[in-house]
């Protein structure tokens, strides 16, 4: 099968997925049957079209011309292969998770929830291998709207609350900034294809090019860059596996994907740092690392502890990408796959929590760990990626964008990654510390708890040994992200 | 032989019809005629718009007195676009309106009701045909007084205040036009448009060309319901049987936009509409109606009346187009006039299916009705989402051009104006999709079913051709190009 086949099937077989669920409604084990094999079908796919992708010849698609010179075009190029390499991976491993929380939990209109979480996959797969920025704002949009539904899953006041601001928040942005930013960069360029070294170079006027940026800086929602970060922790209404899937990995990495592409396809790495265009921006980066670690701190349920972490987290690619040098964009590019695989690791830890033991405050947690070793052992290798400590995959990540910062002389900067990496210790660190040495507020002793289903335990198991496997070998993602650093 | 009569034919066959339908029994015999004639004319008018496809244009002479003194049918691309939204939406129409008029009509009524249904049709159809200002008038009422006949057939009783506030109000713009009218004619002494539009170039500082002028704007105004002559239209909508509100919804205001783009750039010039400032009228006017109708629509607990102001506001961003005055701004509001056709003519019919089933629009009545009509509701979201301009829908195409114009000429806040009313469209659409799917039902009625075959194949006919035309463009924007050409229009530059 050509590449071209490839890549077209592995965008449309979660569709396929997603039609294959809603009929086989009446039968739950076939339909999980089916969302599993559009898992494996779509991991197989893209790990095919990974081996075969060499990078020197980039091919594309294209698919129909909507507007006079506008195409949808899918096309691969590294940094969309590692995304997706990302997003189809983890895809699998949630489906296993799911199937066992789902049930467990018993969750009602559970079609609409594997119908709408293979559609959100397909969106994601769609924004890994948009060909221009028209492309990617269609699959952009899909991935907001197909995820509505997942947000306000419990269909309850709270939930409804939650999704609006959810939904808010994203088509806001993108339609009030994103687009705006999307047609003045058509007005000046002409185009909105991704070229290596940027489309607006010579183009737009230096003196703009700043405001530009923010508006896609900002209009791009789904990266939460303070203040259009509130949308994250509204989402955690919804059933765990989407909060692990949808908003660790796919949703809000989309965002940051899509900054790290609009910077060097659209500007170029060269045009930003010669036009200033990051100059005050960075501080917005820097401001929303340290103020959403702090507000972590303070966060006692488990689920919007995970949430400002990732804002914080989001915002260190978002700087890797601002400060638009070759090692501070691959650290960026690292620290997509690295963070996907720790932050999932955590969410599937605190679902698992919620299964077993019900319970969603850390403070309740005391002495938890013993009864759910697994659970918390995974915690705690989680934990120590999102550190940035070795021996796991976290590290690399953080050390290529400390190096960025050395490079460039962000010594301010530099000091909050530092700061950051400590305020992570304090919020992460004391969850598991208390759950295997604490007590239970109450005094008791938890052995009415049992582990959660072992459907989750699988998957949990996988995820911190990836973390662990991907401090040794680091090098698909790595080869990956050193292409986008401009050695092409 | 029906090639040369094309023109007249698609304005003649209805109008015989007419008065057929209404000798016909009452029962199925009169709406099966109707599908028949409408369908011929849907056929007719793809004809015709293949014709002058190309740019070029059909004159036809009426009982072979050559212009200007007998009426002339000048038909170019923007007519045949026009005629083709009209009999294409009429024709997607009557197979929608069999089950929601043995509903909603008495069955002695039903005669009456397609006969009138066809003059309306007629009407409208010979306004977008016809090359002559004074024939454009007796259209315009013939089509008017239609309506409020169909608008007054409502179920509801309140369908007949409804009818009499439109009929006032429609009464009021056809004499600000017919005074007009007289006005051109007393200075030119033509009717016909070509030849208007060159006698009236000389006398363009004329007092009483210009008085002519305000007179006929205000007067199309009220029929587009432009802000803030625009009151009549929610209760004409809301009452109105379920096959009407789609029909006009989808097409009326459309045709009173041509109108308007017909009687500005083809009998005046868009020469006329700098000098006079105009155009500044027309985006102040198009800016507010955005922002009144769109913040309208959201304090507003009704499908039927949320989609009325909607379509306020979708008509004020097409006079929004006009007042740009460019290449752009114009394929904006043409290419506009089609999709919006597409996108209301879908969410009424939605609208009907659920009226149809719960016998009411308001939400207190259709909370989470969505999840027991699933298809119904998917057609309400996709043709939302199209209202809204997601990318992928018709919607966001002319939502682009729209966009693409004000930015071409730096008006920035234009620009913030056309996003912002598509933030809150976003906001009322969303009303709707919450109350329908994720709101739990207040009352405890008993189970509706899914609104039956003959209502949902037209609907999603529809949805369909809002993501078709969302992807594919070659038929709307090309149009829509050779149109503003031959309108005289040319591209904005400094």
């Amino acid at each position: 099968m050509s590449d071209q086949h490839l890549l077209l099937l592995s965008i449309l077989t979660p569709f396929a997925g997603a039609i294959g669920i809603v009929l086989l409604r009446q039968r739950p084990n076939l339909r999980e049957a089916v969302t599993l094999l559009s898992a494996t079908l779509v991991c197989i796919i893209v790990v095919t079209i990974f081996m075969r992708f060499d990078n020197a010849g980039l091919m594309a698609v294209d698919i129909a011309e909507p507007l006079p010179g506008l195409k949808i075009r899918f096309e691969i190029e590294s940094l969309g292969m590692l995304f997706a390499l990302v997003a189809s991976m983890l895809w699998l491993i949630t489906s296993i998770y799911a199937i066992g929380y789902m049930r467990q939990h018993k969750e009602k209109n559970q079609t609409r929830f594997y119908a709408m979480f293979a559609i959100a996959i397909g969106s994601t797969l769609g924004i890994a291998f948009a060909g221009n920025l028209i492309t990617l704002f269609l699959w952009y949009e899909l991935l907001t709207i197909s995820t509505y539904p997942l947000v306000a899953h419990a269909g309850n006041k709270k939930a409804r609350h939650g999704a609006r601001t959810y939904l808010g928040i994203l088509l806001g942005t993108s339609i009030g900034l994103l687009l705006l930013a999307i047609l003045i960069t058509y007005n000046v360029a002409g185009t909105l294809d991704f070229q290596q070294g940027g489309i607006l170079a010579g183009k737009l006027d230096p003196a703009w090019s700043g405001l530009l940026y923010a508006l896609f800086i900002f209009g791009i929602g789904k990266a939460a860059v303070m203040p259009f970060h509130r949308w994250l922790p509204a989402a955690m209404v919804a059933p765990t596996p989407v909060s692990a899937l949808l908003h660790a990995v796919a949703v809000v990495k989309a965002g940051v994907f899509t900054v790290l592409k609009v910077t060097i396809y659209i500007f170029g790495t060269d045009f930003i740092t010669s036009s200033g265009a990051n100059d005050w921006l960075i501080w917005f980066a820097g401001a929303t690392i340290l103020l959403a670690s702090l507000i972590a701190m303070i966060q006692d349920n488990l689920k919007m502890r995970l949430a400002y972490s990732t804002i914080s987290q989001l915002s260190y690619i978002v700087l890797g990408a601002l400060l638009a040098t070759n090692t501070s964009l691959l650290g960026a590019a690292l620290h997509i796959s690295m963070h996907a695989f720790a932050k999932i690791t955590l969410f599937f830890a605190a679902g698992a929590i919620l299964v077993a033991a019900h319970k969603t405050d850390i403070s309740d947690m005391g002495g938890l760990g013993r009864a759910m070793p697994i659970t918390f052992g995974a915690f705690l290798i989680g934990s120590l990626s999102i550190i940035g400590l070795p021996p796991f995959g976290g590290m690399w990540s953080k050390w290529y964008l400390g190096m960025g910062m050395v490079e460039t002389g962000q010594w301010l900067l530099l000091s909050v990654l530092l700061a950051s990496s400590l305020l992570n210790i304090a919020y992460l660190l004391p969850i598991p510390a208390r759950a295997f040495f604490g007590k239970a507020p109450d005094g008791t002793t938890h052995h009415r708890i049992k582990e959660a289903p072992p459907s989750c335990l699988v998957a949990m198991t996988i995820t911190s040994l990836a973390c662990v496997l991907l401090f040794f070998y680091p090098d698909p993602f790595y080869e990956l992200a050193m292409d986008i650093g401009g050695t092409k | 032989m029906i090639e040369q009569n094309l023109c007249l034919l698609l304005v003649v066959i209805p109008l015989i019809a007419a008065p057929v339908t209404a000798m016909l029994p009452a029962g199925r015999t009169p709406w099966f005629f109707t599908l028949t004639i409408t369908w011929l004319c849907f056929v007719l008018s793809i004809w015709q718009l293949t014709i002058v496809l190309d740019g070029s244009t059909i004159s036809y002479e009426l009982g072979g007195w050559a212009p200007p003194w007998g009426i002339e049918y000048h038909i170019d691309a923007l007519n045949a676009f026009v005629t083709l939204i009209v009999s294409g939406i009429a024709a997607i129409t009557l197979p929608y309106a069999l089950r929601t008029v043995e509903n909603e009509i008495q069955r002695r009524d039903t005669s009456l009701f397609y006969a009138v249904f066809l003059l309306c049709f007629v009407g409208l159809l010979g306004i977008a045909q016809t090359g002559d200002v004074f024939n454009l008038f007796v259209f315009l009422e013939i089509s008017s007084l239609s309506s409020y006949v169909l608008i007054g057939m409502g179920q509801r009783r309140r369908a007949l205040t409804a009818a009499y506030q439109y009929l006032i109000m429609g009464s009021i713009g056809a004499t600000f036009l017919l005074i007009g009218i007289g006005l051109i004619y007393a200075e030119t002494g033509t009717l016909n448009m070509q030849d208007l539009h060159q006698r009236l170039q000389p006398i363009l500082d004329h007092r009483t060309v210009h008085t002519g002028f305000i007179f006929l704007v205000v007067g199309i105004a009220l029929k587009l319901a432009l802000f803030p002559l625009h009151l009549w239209l929610p209760n004409a909508y809301k009452y109105a049987p379920s096959a009407i509100s789609v029909f006009l919804s989808a097409t009326a205001t459309k045709v009173a936009v041509y109108v308007m783009l017909r009687i500005v750039f083809t009998v005046f010039s868009i020469d006329f509409l700098k000098i006079t400032s105009t155009e500044f009228i027309f985006l102040m006017l198009g800016a507010f109606g955005v922002l009144v109708a769109s913040t309208g629509a959201i304090f507003h607990y009704d499908i039927k009346r949320i989609l009325a102001y909607s379509s306020i506001a979708q008509v004020s961003y097409m006079v929004l187009g006009m007042g740009f005055a460019s290449t752009l701004g114009v394929t904006a509001t043409v290419v506009h006039m089609f999709n919006h056709a597409l996108m209301k003519g879908a969410l009424f019919m939605a609208a009907g299916a659920i009226v149809l089933r719960i016998g009411s629009s308001k939400f207190e009545n259709i909370y989470g009705i969505g999840r027991q009509m699933p298809w119904t509701f998917a057609a309400i979201f996709i043709a939302g989402l199209s209202l809204i301009g997601i990318p992928g829908t018709a919607g966001f195409i002319s939502k682009w051009y729209f966009m693409l114009a004000a930015l071409e000429q730096q008006a920035w806040l234009i620009a913030l104006v056309i996003l912002f009313g598509s933030l809150l469209s976003v906001v009322y659409m969303w009303k709707i999709f919450e109350a329908l799917f994720f709101h739990r039902p207040t009352n405890t009625s008993p189970p509706v079913s899914e609104a039956p075959l003959s209502l949902l194949l037209p609907m999603w006919t529809l949805v369909l051709a809002n993501i078709y035309f969302g992807i594919n463009t070659d038929l709307t924007v090309s149009v829509a190009e050779t149109a503003v050409r031959l309108l005289g229009i040319t591209a904005y530059h400094e």
